[in-house]
């Protein structure tokens, strides 16, 4: 850039397997004034369709990426710069970001950060981790989910902290065999993942199940946990959408899987054909079936859910800072339960379900790094 | 899932994750294991394109060769699966079905019927199939249609290698005979694939390109060829939605008529002669179930009603490809009556 007033839009990493975007649609044109938070565009990658949010605010003074077309990740799709930026300037960035464009994925780009394994009470517990200084962050995916539930905020955290994301007992390419399926045996995997990398202490953020997992770890050993960052956590509440979860469980076809899986977002276009073929393929592996219904035991007492989680908040006691997400239009847990974390900070999210750092991550991530930054 | 294997690789993986489940599944065929006069026991040949590779040092005793008589090593298999076994044996040619299908439509087909449900055969039999190796006319062709006529038999023809794992496991946990057709131009094709067992349910067809303008249905190497040429049709505007159906028996007939029912226009694409196919038989499905939604006749791509002839340039026409389908789609996309 020959002016540094110019701020570069750039293709965002979703996923750590990422390397190429697709604009679907500008929401912005040439000449259009924005602000941070603003949409952008909506792109669309081999896994997923998401709206790019502004980072920066600004006139939009050049859009470089055209519909429809393939940009490498990091690529710069757009500038914004101030009235005072000259044409010269900013055409002189233009080709500069058109050649990265036409360039393609570049070679060395290929592959991503390696899965890893811990092994925790027998079991195989897989985690990939990304970025190489800070605080440790560990991640805890939700009931069916997996540590790629996180692709939109691991590679933006990495860039100022360490950040881990695990598969659950159950999920991902981990055992398949859950024990007992208790929270207390989840959070031994989250505790031994610690373990295994070597962190003493680590930022713990937990979604649903999982939030009740990082909670159940966090009571156990509060020393090793420097804050708690909870997006719509179970066991808050007894209230919970039951028929959800047994439709998951037991869903065995597309079919019967993608109205089950809509029930998660505030926006059912997100759940595209490839979101529910991943979840099918993973569902349909040996030993899924019986992990999913024996987690069905963990979550509900009849079509109630049953509520651990509170009593894990109080034991800790304060020790450790509590920050809790959760989306207001949450169709699986009601985001009133928020309510049941005392003392807690709290971000209730317009525009988002039950999967907020899907559909609002860059407020979910500035929630966590708030957590993380009040934690010292 | 992002270790990536190829087709061959991920049959052969099935095979020996099931062997290591179940010690009552077996192998066996020509050349499946040693194979007289090869190398030996210490490097398995595994069956004339390496399919089984390894495998017999794996599970000794487990991989049998079997002599060049596919009426009585079929025949075993058949036998040995109303006895127990669940043996997976390798017909190496369908090409060769003609000496040994009585026991495969007369006998395996009929156990479960005839005995009131109280026989089972839970046999796979793996056959290649298909044109492009310059194998000429009696090693080179696509005879799913015969077995998917025959009542008893289930008839898979995995695409690609996720398919080719998920739909052998099923294949082998399944009771009923099996089919098991393998396309001999796809086993090198890479594909993620997961590490841990699936099976994946017969009777689900795969979309594996959505779109709203034409339907194309196609089955095993075809579907490669009709996304190719969707592809090509996209850039000029033409949105196919491509239905992989992986297994012709039983068949998915709803996601192919909920297709139609999308876009009103469908080209069949079967490498199979045009006659009595599976071509023939999703036009009339359509034709049948989902007129009143199509805006058009419908088309088929196929190869002609000839042997596969043994000229490299004639087996090239001879076999469906890309532009074809590019010029049936256009055909019934500009269609007015």
């Amino acid at each position: 850039m020959t002016d540094e007033r110019i701020v570069a839009v750039t293709m965002p990493k979703w996923g750590l397997s990422m390397q190429l975007g697709k604009i679907t649609a500008w929401i912005v044109a040439e000449g259009d004034d924005v602000s941070a938070g603003d949409d952008l565009a909506d792109i669309e990658t081999d896994k997923i369709a998401g709206t790019l949010e502004s980072a920066d605010g600004g006139t939009v003074r050049r859009i470089i990426a055209r519909v429809g077309e393939d940009v490498p990740v990091s690529g710069t799709i757009a500038l914004i710069a101030p009235a005072g930026v000259s044409d010269g300037d900013l055409d002189a960035a233009v080709a500069e970001a058109r050649a990265v464009i036409d360039a393609g994925v570049p070679d060395e780009a290929a592959g991503g950060p390696a899965v890893e394994a811990a092994e925790v009470g027998g079991r195989k517990i897989s985690y990939v981790g990304t970025g190489q200084d800070g605080d440790v962050v560990l991640l805890v995916h939700g009931y069916g989910g997996d540590r790629n539930s996180w692709l939109f905020l691991q590679e933006p955290m990495a860039a100022r902290h360490r950040v881990y994301a695990l598969d659950l007992p159950g999920h991902g390419t981990s055992s398949k065999d859950v024990g007992d399926g208790s929270v207390g045996t989840l959070a031994d995997a989250v505790l031994g993942v610690l373990d295994a990398i070597g962190a003493e202490r680590a930022h713990l953020v937990g979604h649903s199940l999982g939030g009740a997992a990082a909670a159940a770890a966090a009571a156990r050993d509060p020393r090793r946990v420097s804050s708690l960052t909870l997006i719509a956590p179970s066991g808050f509440g007894p209230e919970i959408n039951a028929g959800y979860l047994r439709g998951f469980a037991d869903a065995q076809t597309r079919r019967e899987l993608k109205p089950v899986v809509g029930q998660l977002f505030a926006d059912e276009s997100l759940v595209t054909r490839q979101v529910v073929d991943d979840l099918l393929a993973y569902k349909r592996l040996d030993g899924v079936d019986a992990a999913l219904h024996t987690l069905l035991g963990t979550l509900l007492d009849g079509d109630r859910q049953r509520t651990g989680s509170a009593a894990a908040v109080a034991a800790i006691g304060g020790a450790v800072p509590v920050t809790v997400v959760w989306g207001r239009a949450d169709r699986i847990i009601p985001a009133a339960q928020a309510e049941a974390l005392a003392g807690a900070a709290r971000h209730l999210l317009d525009g988002a379900g039950h999967m907020p750092h899907m559909e609002r991550p860059a407020e979910v991530q500035a929630a966590i790094e708030e957590a993380i930054a009040r934690a010292g | 899932m992002a270790r990536t294997i190829t087709y061959r690789e991920a049959i052969n993986e099935a095979l020996a994750q099931e062997m290591e489940r179940d010690e009552s599944v077996i192998v066996m065929g020509e050349d499946n294991a040693g194979g007289e006069g090869s190398p030996g026991e210490m490097d398995a040949w595994g069956g004339v394109l390496g399919v089984t590779k390894g495998l017999y040092n794996k599970f000794p005793g487990r991989v049998l060769d079997t002599p060049i008589s596919e009426s009585a090593f079929i025949g075993a298999a058949i036998g040995a699966a109303t006895a127990g076994m669940r043996p997976v044996a390798e017909l190496m040619f369908v090409d060769f079905m003609g000496v040994c299908f009585d026991q495969i439509y007369n006998q395996a087909a009929k156990f479960r019927y005839m005995f009131g449900g109280k026989a089972v055969t839970p046999v796979v039999i793996r056959t290649m199939y298909g044109a492009g190796l310059r194998a000429a006319a009696q090693h080179s062709q696509c005879l799913y249609p015969l077995f998917t006529h025959i009542p008893g038999l289930k008839v898979v023809l995995p695409a690609t290698p996720y398919d080719a794992k998920g739909l052998m496991t099923q294949a082998i946990r399944d009771n009923d005979p099996v089919m098991f057709f393998e396309h001999k131009a796809l086993y090198d094709l890479a594909g993620p694939v997961p590490e841990e067992s699936y099976a994946l349910p017969f009777g689900e067809a795969n979309v594996v390109r959505e779109g709203a303008d034409v339907t194309i249905v196609a089955l095993g190497r075809m579907v490669h060829t009709s996304l190719e040429a969707a592809q090509q049709l996209a850039a000029a505007g033409v949105e196919c939605e491509v239905v992989d159906l992986r297994t012709t028996s039983p068949l998915d007939e709803d996601t192919v008529l909920e297709s139609v029912e999308g876009t009103g226009r469908l080209v069949v694409v079967d490498e199979a002669h045009p006659r009595c196919s599976v071509a023939t038989d999703i036009s009339a499905l359509v034709a049948r179930k989902a007129f009143g939604s199509l805006r058009a006749p419908v088309e088929m791509v196929t190869a002609p009603h000839t042997p596969v002839p043994f000229s490299n340039a004639l087996e090239d026409i001879y076999i469906p490809d890309a532009q074809r389908i590019v010029n049936a789609v256009k055909t019934v996309a500009e269609w007015a009556r």
